[in-house]
């Protein structure tokens, strides 16, 4: 069947004999169509990443001109013995933990109130995507805003309760409770997209079926919503953890990490330690140690979309 | 009522609901964009002020700002940075489709030896912090010369969308029945119109599904466009975050207006390609 001549190739009528018969023969037909696309990604992606693993066995600093020296595992050596970033992978997996759950509560609750068709869904459905549209930094600048002791909305509302101005950003928990409602708030309609795509999947003969069973509502959700929407439900807490792990501009723009180092996630503090302190290769191995994590976490992933194809398919 | 509960119509009252739940959730937007309608002092008013007189002095503001030692009105850069951050994401998005497109189409009709494996790596890069790159790539393009160009910018954001172009496309190529390529063969079709005649017309919602995800991530990108880009091709986010400094604090109006303006496209494109969003989140893992 896939007698195809040489030139025959993807479009590319030219010379069919010598060097470009042998580039167009069938058999190197699909590594020559990846190749653009994995040229793009080695000089943009790969090849800036094999450079900073590099780095992170040198002593280079950013902002100095001297010879970097080889110190081997010396900076990992010294990262992971280092207390502070224990403590600030504990502060990150504190906000992650609550914020995708969050994500999870917020969105699925979301898609349950969009799985049905109803006038001008259409319309409120972009009501609900419009926060992921915008941009870290207006939503950081804006949530700051809105919990400022003074102009803040928040401040105001519980003020009329209270009578007393009310400093959400002031305590180590109302600072991580901010950032975690900005971003959970922001993503949450992510996680609506993915379940909403799980609950429009489920073949409605199923439904039909229980309700000739009588079946309650929570036993139709468990034995016929709920598989539907399993694993996609890992597949949405995967891909927020991983991006939430990344957190940096929300922290960065409302708390700036404060009050203390509260709210100083792994990703502010390797920004910290790369362009404030200059240390370049101590920031390489940190940044390789999360590069680790979000491997591990890829793989949990990938895993979940697997399980996904195999159930659809 | 014997319809199922779960997935069924529903009406007028699920409406006013449904409504009020997203109006609530859609608040935080709302208060940006009012604020964006009112003068300096109404936007920070105590207690805040939901009824006021509507200015649009603030949308002027954007694109002609009085300067104080000059006092007359002058152009602001601001319709350069709004093409800027049209002309890179639309181009890197649409290339990023390109590239991925074929490369998709390769991984599933020709499948490599480990092509999972490869197929992981290329994710890999997708998923890694850019915090792990961004002093190599800030080095290499000091070196190159491609610090503040366009080309520089759009082939970065490119390499970001490749790879979930790929597993998207891939995912759609992977759902079609290879028998009408094969019966397109049998006709006499040669490979390159089975893949321009036959598959990409059937991916074509796909790609849609693409360009929205793709859009939606490189639309708001901050890190690398602060580092990355020059005077020339700044992009809103950008300029954003530069209309906060100065002596005189945020002008919460001027900022609100620019986050108004900058959602107005990306919207229109979302709403329009709503159906093909749906797709496009889950990795294309959802079957019509």
């Amino acid at each position: 069947m896939a007698a195809a001549s040489p030139h025959e190739r993807m479009g590319s009528p030219r010379d069919a004999g010598g060097f470009f018969a042998w580039l167009m023969a069938p058999e190197r037909r699909g590594p020559l169509l990846v190749a653009p696309a994995v040229i793009v990604l080695f000089v943009m992606n790969i090849f800036p990443l094999l450079w900073s693993f590099g780095l992170s066995f040198f002593n280079y600093r950013a902002n100095r001109q001297d010879v970097p020296g080889f110190v081997g595992l010396r900076f990992y050596e010294r990262v992971l013995n280092d207390p502070d970033v224990w403590d600030r992978f504990q502060t990150t997996a504190i906000i992650v933990g609550s914020s995708v759950i969050l994500q999870l509560i917020v969105g699925f609750l979301l898609a349950l109130m969009f799985a049905r068709e109803f006038p001008l869904r259409r319309i409120l459905l972009m009501l609900v995507l419009a926060p992921m549209m915008l941009s870290f930094v207006s939503v950081g600048v804006f949530f700051k805003l809105y919990y400022e002791p003074t102009f803040g909305l928040l401040s105001q509302f519980v003020s009329t309760f209270t009578g007393q101005p009310y400093v959400l950003l002031g305590t180590p928990m109302g600072a991580i409770m901010g950032i975690v409602v900005a971003d959970a708030w922001m993503w949450s309609p992510f996680v609506m997209l993915l379940v909403l795509a799980g609950l429009v999947s489920v073949p409605k003969y199923l439904y039909e079926a229980a309700e000739i069973d009588r079946a309650s509502w929570w036993r139709r959700f468990r034995t016929i919503t709920f598989p539907y929407i399993k694993s996609l439900l890992l597949l949405a807490v995967l891909f927020r953890t991983i991006e939430t792990f990344k957190l940096f501009d929300i922290v960065y723009i409302i708390t700036e990490g404060g009050p203390g180092t509260a709210t100083e996630t792994i990703a502010v503090f390797t920004y910290r330690v790369a362009f404030q302190f200059f240390r370049t290769s101590q920031s390489s191995a940190l940044a390789y140690i999360i590069l680790f994590v979000v491997i591990v976490l890829t793989n949990l992933y990938l895993y979940a979309v697997k399980r996904r194809e195999q159930e659809v398919a | 009522m014997a319809r199922p509960r779960e997935i069924g119509k529903a009406g007028w009252g699920w409406t006013l609901f449904s409504g009020l739940v997203s109006l609530v959730y859609f608040f935080p937007v709302l208060w940006i964009v009012l604020t964006a309608f009112k003068t300096r002092t109404d936007a920070l008013a105590v207690p805040a002020k939901f009824f006021f007189t509507p200015t649009l002095q603030n949308f002027i503001n954007v694109f002609y700002r009085s300067s104080i030692t000059a006092g007359a009105s002058q152009a602001t850069e601001f319709p350069l940075y709004f093409f800027n951050s049209i002309f890179v994401s639309g181009t890197s998005v649409a290339l990023a489709i390109v590239l991925g497109t074929l490369a998709a189409y390769a991984f599933s009709r020709y499948p490599l030896r480990g092509n999972d494996t490869y197929l992981f790596i290329i994710l890999t890069t997708r998923m890694m912090p850019p915090i792990v790159v961004i002093i190599p790539i800030f080095l290499m393009f000091r070196l190159t010369g491609l610090s503040g160009t366009y080309w520089g910018i759009i082939l970065l954001y490119t390499a970001f969308n490749i790879p979930f172009s790929i597993w998207l496309v891939k995912s759609f190529f992977d759902e079609l029945n290879p028998e009408i390529e094969d019966a397109a063969r049998m006709d006499g079709a040669n490979e390159r119109r089975v893949f321009f005649g036959v598959c990409l017309p059937q991916v074509l919602a796909g790609l849609a599904a693409t360009f929205v995800f793709g859009l939606i991530l490189t639309w708001n990108e901050f890190l690398f466009a602060l580092l990355l880009t020059g005077v020339e091709t700044r992009t809103v986010p950008v300029a954003m975050a530069r209309t906060m400094g100065g002596e005189v604090g945020v002008d919460y109006g001027l900022l609100a207006a620019i986050v108004t303006l900058f959602l107005v496209p990306i919207f229109i494109v979302t709403y329009l390609l709503q159906n093909q969003l749906l797709r496009g989140v889950t990795f294309g893992t959802v079957k019509k």
